[in-house]
């Protein structure tokens, strides 16, 4: 099977700090691909180059067996690529419907207009608010962005990623900052998107990464030590040693 | 082509370039340090123009009254930064747009109410009003080659201030970054008023220094302010490096434009034409040569490494 | 919905007022007052047309009276050879050609040098728009065939179908539906799906750019209908002085029109022209005491930075965030 996402020898350095050093890394379609490693790791930065909003040092990105390594954001975002922030991004001064319709707005290609009100385009709204019920958003769609809780904030980056209607969602810790309880309905609501989307996944939270990913990648100063089938990165030693060991 | 007046027209670029360093330096401190847009800058440079022309004709001395009134200018940076920039850290910079816009109000029309609308003309002394002929053909007001060699004085000592002293190194960081200065054991409070006094004791250095050659009056801090936005954009924000090359590469291209261009122009169009296209240009080539570094280096020549 | 707010009474109020207010003082004999409410109305729609990229798309442009003075031009130019002769191609007292041209050329300028400006984010941004219309104002300084720093004196008013311009409450008129048009305007574009995404980037650049969207091309479109609107004010502005001159596009003017926005409260509908209503009645006020008016008016514009938080319109507004 060819990958769906495919990183090539990626490399990225801050002064003299390499973030990203010589990543190699396959995502296969339809699967969860965890990537977990210490604070510090790279992983952030790692997920900034393949969403665009960082330019690699050296390296190729492929998608879909076509080059993106140069492709602007916006333009990775049409090809189906969306990702989710580790610290909340959103538009704080909209509402939450608001937010979620930006995104259905974008798949949909129209937003270039400039006559009809944005709140009377019923098919757009209501979209918008399915994906905020999926959720569980649907209640607060027209309270104030800045007026939620973090862990509503948490639920909005979800939607987004969702509404962006991308195959490949890359998803930076959402359960950050999450409380046991809303960690676990997360990791209920990603298993049941499994399958029919890809998901890279960036996780601090174990329980969460081996029940959902097909496999995993460990990252440890920038370099990818290991790759595997959940289980197998379970029981690698060097992993344990790296990183494991350390919980 | 006249190769004397050239060379001549190169040193008044010079000399130009070293007085735009002068108010841009200051500019790019108080911004590099501070993250403070002062549009009023200009103002404090005007200022300095008109209390230098004053305490010349009091005093007589033309050096004695620039001795006195560069720690003056500071004097009034310092209070600026205690009543008006202070309150305005915390706020965006549109805000200190807007702030710093009325206080140019303010400052121009304290200058009128205090020196009146006409300009203060500044007497030279004698040994200063004369001209050197530097080779054949060559002849420089003395006075031109003081201001180019005090320019490059005080810009040495800039450049050894950012790279080789504690302050210095806190500008280089993007010390904007206060947690990081006061971890270091430093008041911030003073730091950011010295800072400020220094950026207004050079515009106001820059202001005295023109004021023989130009007169002191009100709109000339209006009209130096953008110029120096330019250079400081061309150069990047915040380096003094950038500022430098900046200035001088302005300097240069603005009076080599204004004197050279129309007759570049006539070697490809009729002689009315250039007339009528080489002052438009050479107004504009400044801001054209902007366009050009940003359209390449949107962060400009050499944009601070941390913000 | 179906309740009117407090700041959609005020909106009502303040467009009556222009509505009503000047032709009953024209009727009473006192035409100074029709001409400062003509000079309010086009300055307001200066302000109102500023007021989309920086209080809805968060472009703090420090040069827009350069639009305005392109505008101004327009009118002028054709004018002046259409008097003295020369440039036939543009030669005219053609109202509609000269709308063209204010409309034009002020949206080519607003598509270049925001085509540039727009590569960079805050400080040069500010700092470059504000070069840029510097750039306007030593060009027409440096041309001396239309008397460069002096100005031109519009001798023949543009000649427009329906209206006469020489009629001053004609021309009032026009530049009140002129300004409730803008306003009108400015509402549909920023609610619209395009509005959204102005705005969106506005809040949150990052997020519109993973969502899928060219903000710099979005940010330029803006800028570009922006500065058509504002050269339109030009023209009317030109029309109604009758003299033009490169001042009308000096920084500071533009100061002044980003301090009505800020002043009136950007991003409200009516806030623009509230502030420039205030701006320049204060002004007036000002200036009848004492030749030293801009100290006082400093001052005051330093203390709406600093205690006037989302302007005077936000003193009308509800509870919300």
């Amino acid at each position: 099977m060819t990958p769906m996402l495919q990183v090539a020898n990626l490399r990225k350095s801050f002064g003299g700090v390499v973030a990203t050093d010589d990543v190699n890394l396959d995502v296969i379609k339809g699967e969860i691909h965890g990537i977990i490693g210490p604070n510090g790791a790279g992983k952030t930065t790692l997920i900034s180059q393949l969403s665009g909003a960082l330019k690699p040092d050296a390296g190729a990105i492929t998608l879909a067996g076509k080059d993106i390594t140069h492709t602007p954001a916006y333009k990775r975002a049409r090809l189906g690529i969306t990702r989710s922030f580790q610290i909340t991004s959103l538009v704080m001064e909209m509402t939450v419907l608001d937010n979620i319709a930006l995104a259905v707005q974008a798949q949909d290609g129209t937003s270039f207009r400039f006559v009809k009100p944005a709140h009377k385009i019923s098919h757009i709204r209501e979209k918008a608010t399915e994906y905020l019920r999926q959720v569980g958003l649907r209640r607060r769609a027209n309270d104030l962005t800045s007026s939620l809780s973090h862990g509503e904030h948490r639920q909005m980056e979800i939607a987004l990623a969702l509404a962006s209607e991308a195959e490949l969602m890359l998803l930076d810790e959402p359960m950050a900052g999450l409380g046991p309880e809303e960690s676990k309905n997360l990791t209920e609501f990603l298993l049941k998107l499994k399958g029919s989307r890809t998901i890279l996944l960036i996780e601090h939270d174990m329980d969460a990464v081996f029940a959902l990913a097909d496999r995993i990648s460990v990252l440890v100063y920038g370099r990818v030590i290991a790759t595997g089938p959940a289980d197998e990165i379970r029981n690698n030693r060097d992993v344990r040693n790296a990183y494991l060991g350390e919980e | 082509m006249d190769y004397t007046l050239l060379f001549v027209q190169v040193l008044n670029g010079l000399q130009l370039g070293l007085l735009l360093f002068l108010v841009a330096s200051g500019l790019t401190l108080v911004f590099g340090i501070l993250d403070f847009v002062n549009l009023a800058h200009g103002s404090i440079y005007m200022f300095g123009a008109f209390i230098g022309a004053s305490l010349t004709l009091l005093l007589g001395n033309f050096l004695l009254a620039v001795v006195i009134a560069v720690p003056l200018t500071g004097v009034l940076g310092y209070g600026i930064e205690r009543l008006l920039a202070r309150n305005l850290y915390d706020k965006d910079h549109l805000d200190h747009v807007l702030g710093s816009f009325g206080l140019i109000l303010v400052l121009d029309t304290a200058a009128h109410m205090i020196w009146g609308p006409a300009g203060i003309s500044v007497p030279l002394p004698a040994w200063l009003d004369g001209q050197v002929e530097l080779f054949a053909g060559a002849v420089i007001p003395t006075y031109r080659l003081l201001i180019i060699a005090v320019g490059l004085a005080v810009a040495g000592g800039l450049l050894w201030l950012v790279n080789y002293t504690k302050l210095g190194m806190l500008i280089r960081a993007g010390a904007s970054n206060r947690t990081m200065v006061s971890a270091l054991g430093i008041d911030i409070q003073t730091l950011f008023a010295l800072v400020f006094a220094l950026g207004a004791m050079l515009a106001g250095l820059a202001g005295m220094l023109i004021a023989p050659i130009t007169t002191a009056s009100i709109g000339m801090g209006g009209q130096i302010i953008i110029t120096t936005f330019v250079v400081i954009i061309i150069g990047g924000i915040g380096s003094m490096k950038g500022a430098f090359i900046g200035a001088i590469i302005i300097g240069l291209i603005d009076t080599l434009g204004r004197s050279f261009l129309d007759q570049l122009f006539e070697l490809f169009m009729s002689e009315s034409a250039a007339e009528t296209a080489a002052p438009a240009v050479s107004a504009m080539m400044i801001y054209i040569l902007m366009a050009a570094v940003l359209a390449v280096r949107p962060q400009g020549l050499f944009p601070p490494k941390v913000r | 919905m179906g309740k009117i707010t407090k700041i959609g009474w005020v909106t009502a109020i303040g467009m009556v007022a222009l509505a009503v207010l000047p032709p009953f003082f024209l009727m009473t004999g006192q035409a100074f007052y029709l001409d400062l409410a003509t000079r309010l109305v086009i300055l307001a729609i200066a302000a109102v047309s500023l007021n989309l990229i920086l209080g809805f798309g968060g472009m703090v442009s420090f040069g827009h009276a350069a639009f305005i003075g392109l505008g101004a031009y327009a009118v002028g130019i054709p004018a002046h050879h259409a008097t003295w002769g020369g440039f036939d191609l543009i030669a005219s007292y053609n109202g509609l050609l000269h709308l063209a041209l204010a409309i034009g050329i002020s949206a080519l300028f607003a598509l270049i040098t925001g085509a540039i400006s727009l590569r960079t984010k805050g400080v040069y941004f500010i700092m470059i728009t504000m070069a840029f219309g510097q750039m306007a104002f030593f060009l027409f300084q440096s041309l001396d065939v239309y008397n460069g720093d002096d100005g031109l004196t519009i001798d023949v008013r543009s000649e427009l179908p329906w209206i006469n311009l020489d009629e001053p409450l004609q021309l009032y008129g026009l530049a009140y539906v002129s300004l409730v048009v803008a306003m009108l305007l400015t509402r549909m574009i920023v609610n619209s799906r395009f509005g959204m995404v102005l705005q969106g980037a506005k809040g949150n650049d990052e997020r519109m750019v993973t969502l899928g969207f060219n903000t710099y091309f979005y940010r330029l479109t803006a800028y570009v209908i922006s500065g058509a609107m504002c050269g339109y004010s030009g023209f009317l502005l030109g029309n109604f002085t009758t003299f033009i001159s490169p001042d009308m596009m000096h920084w500071t003017r533009s100061g002044e029109l980003m301090f009505m926005v800020i002043l009136g409260g950007a991003s409200t509908m009516f806030g623009p022209v509230l502030g420039s209503s205030v701006f320049i009645l204060v002004e007036e006020l000002f200036s009848h005491f004492t030749v030293f008016w801009h100290l006082p008016f400093g001052l005051m514009l330093i203390g709406v930075v600093l205690f006037i938080r989302g302007g005077l319109m936000g003193l009308f507004k509800g509870k919300r965030g």
